[in-house]
């Protein structure tokens, strides 16, 4: 009965936050309603027994990508007269996307039903055998059967990050940076020197 | 506690529902008493390292100075500034403040003592310290002010750049202990090095791990030296600016929560938890809870000690020992670690 009524609460809160998302004038308020919903994607995942992939999906999304999202929203200038004087001219384009995208849901979902696709059927054959933990299956899988799979993930997404790190860096010569190695490694005597000038002469550096 | 209360005669979903329940309150309730408590102990400890006296007026030796300024902030007025964003600048003490308080649910207190005993455990802890940047970024941004949003940039940035070396640092423990569960990780503890020292950091590979897990748990905190979101010479009091009242205490309780958390992850992880420091049978004789709570008042001690003589980091250096220090050798320590658990214990 708990667990009903957990997932009617957690799915409502998913879809109802998602719808949010969108609709939210404010896109901070976007963006927090979108860290609901994942949140609650979480707790649908944990009510599956999929608490691995539930807690990676906080840490990930919740922890790291939507604070990013978040840090560069709140630095937006919004102008809300300019984001509705958009809206008229926008409004064909977007609603052509969204036709685009009903049909694909359509077709998508009438092609599964005609039995073309055999993703399996929720009759727990998928789950994890009892006693093993769910982190020890999945470690199993993945470095196991897909070893080579997860090994290719791992190099392309090694190589976008080699890349934007490419892109995005600029060797800059106008600014002046601290070489903490340089500025231990100095020692009083070289940094240092003692002078006696003569009264009135100064010192010449 | 199910039991007990299923031989008070309720059902099984009865039982289990009030069993949480009064566990929660047997956990958050004490941690209130003891934020309170620690605040005078920091407090004092401060003063003493500054040759001064401390809150020494309320109460015998000032004792029941944070119960004092508790009553003082309640009575207080809740001023929300008219340009804040309302419901944003209100939700995100709660936030703070309800996130301190839920990661103390998968923390063992004695062997079995745990509220969640869950399988992964130790990366709840992880997702839910991920939270707290929330708390403080929100406040930032519906304050709608100057220094509450410098302090919120300052502390997503921080606060995710630990997040990762911990991250790698928490693995390593991982491997070795073979778990994510926090009971089995201290369990795993028992006679770790020579059969006698009971704790992973007497362990020559993982020990740099946890002077590493010291310093990233002062900067994910936002402790002194770190303490960058709420420096007062820079941003005036930083995302706390414009709180008065009850939502500044929040914020205040779930700072203090969040230290004495990780001072509690330090013992749980890195100084065998509930276990005595030495393997020897009549130490046994005290309880466990007992041996947690004073390590993780020493670890307190040490989180004071180091604000009372640490002078605070400037950003970049900040930055510089989360990326280019602590990541890589974290990370190297990642392989190194899995390298010799393959070569003895696996290989």
């Amino acid at each position: 009965m708990i667990h009903t009524i957990a997932f009617y609460l957690f799915a409502t809160l998913v879809v109802a936050s998602g719808a949010i998302t969108i609709l939210a004038r404010n896109p901070v308020h976007s963006v927090l309603w979108l860290i609901l919903a994942f949140f609650n994607a979480a707790g649908l995942m944990v009510l599956v027994g999929a608490e691995f992939i539930a807690m990676l999906l906080v840490i990930v999304y919740v922890g790291a990508v939507a604070v990013l999202f978040l840090f560069v929203v709140m630095m937006l200038d919004i102008d809300f007269a300019e984001l509705r004087a958009g809206f008229v001219k926008n409004f064909p384009l977007g609603m052509l996307v969204a036709v685009v995208l009903l049909c694909e849901i359509v077709l998508g979902i009438g092609a599964f039903r005609a039995g073309a696709l055999h993703l399996g059927t929720p009759d727990g054959s998928a789950a994890t055998a009892v006693g093993v933990s769910n982190i020890k299956a999945i470690g199993a899988l993945l470095y196991g059967r897909y070893l080579f799979l997860f090994e290719a993930a791992g190099v392309i997404l090694l190589v976008a990050m080699i890349g934007a790190i490419v892109l995005t860096h600029r060797q800059r010569s106008d600014t002046r940076g601290q070489n903490i190695g340089r500025q231990i490694a100095r020692r009083p005597e070289e940094a240092t020197v003692n002078v006696k000038p003569e009264v009135g002469k100064g010192v010449q550096l | 506690m199910t039991a007990f209360f299923q031989s008070l005669g309720m059902s099984y979903e009865w039982a289990w529902f009030v069993s949480t329940i009064a566990g929660i309150l047997l956990i958050a309730l004490p941690l209130m008493l003891g934020v309170a408590m620690i605040i005078y102990a920091d407090r004092k400890i401060w003063a003493a390292m500054a040759l001064r006296r401390g809150p020494n007026v309320v109460g015998p030796f000032g004792l029941l100075q944070s119960f004092a300024d508790g009553l003082k902030v309640f009575l207080q007025e809740t001023i929300v500034p008219s340009a804040s964003n309302k419901v944003l600048f209100l939700i995100a003490p709660i936030i703070t403040f309800t996130v301190a308080l839920m990661a103390w649910a998968v923390i063992p207190f004695n062997s079995g003592a745990v509220l969640a005993d869950i399988n992964v455990g130790l990366l709840y802890v992880l997702a839910i310290s991920s939270l707290g940047v929330y708390g403080v970024v929100i406040a930032g941004w519906a304050s709608n002010s100057k220094y509450p949003f410098f302090s919120a940039m300052r502390a997503s940035a921080q606060m995710i750049s630990y997040e990762v070396s911990i991250g790698f640092i928490l693995i390593c423990v991982v491997l070795w202990a073979g778990s994510f569960n926090l009971n089995e990780i201290v369990a795993d503890q028992k006679g770790h090095v020579f059969g006698i020292l009971n704790g992973y950091a007497f362990n020559p590979l993982l020990f740099p791990m946890w002077v590493m897990f010291l310093i990233s748990g002062m900067a994910e905190t936002a402790r002194a030296p770190f303490d960058l979101t709420e420096a007062e010479s820079e941003l005036v009091a930083g995302y706390q600016t414009e709180y008065s009242s009850m939502a500044f205490a929040l914020y205040w309780l779930g700072e203090y929560a969040n230290v004495l958390l990780m001072c509690t992850l330090n013992a749980v992880l890195f100084f065998g938890g509930y276990l005595p420091p030495l393997d020897l049978p009549f130490l046994y004789v005290v309880p466990g809870f007992v041996w947690l709570l004073l390590k993780i008042l020493f670890f307190f001690f040490v989180f004071s000690w180091v604000k009372a003589t640490v002078p605070r980091y400037r950003y970049d250096q900040l930055m510089r020992l989360g990326w280019k220090v602590f990541l890589p050798v974290s990370l190297g320590f990642v392989v190194l670690v899995s390298g010799y658990l393959m070569f003895t214990r696996y290989g």
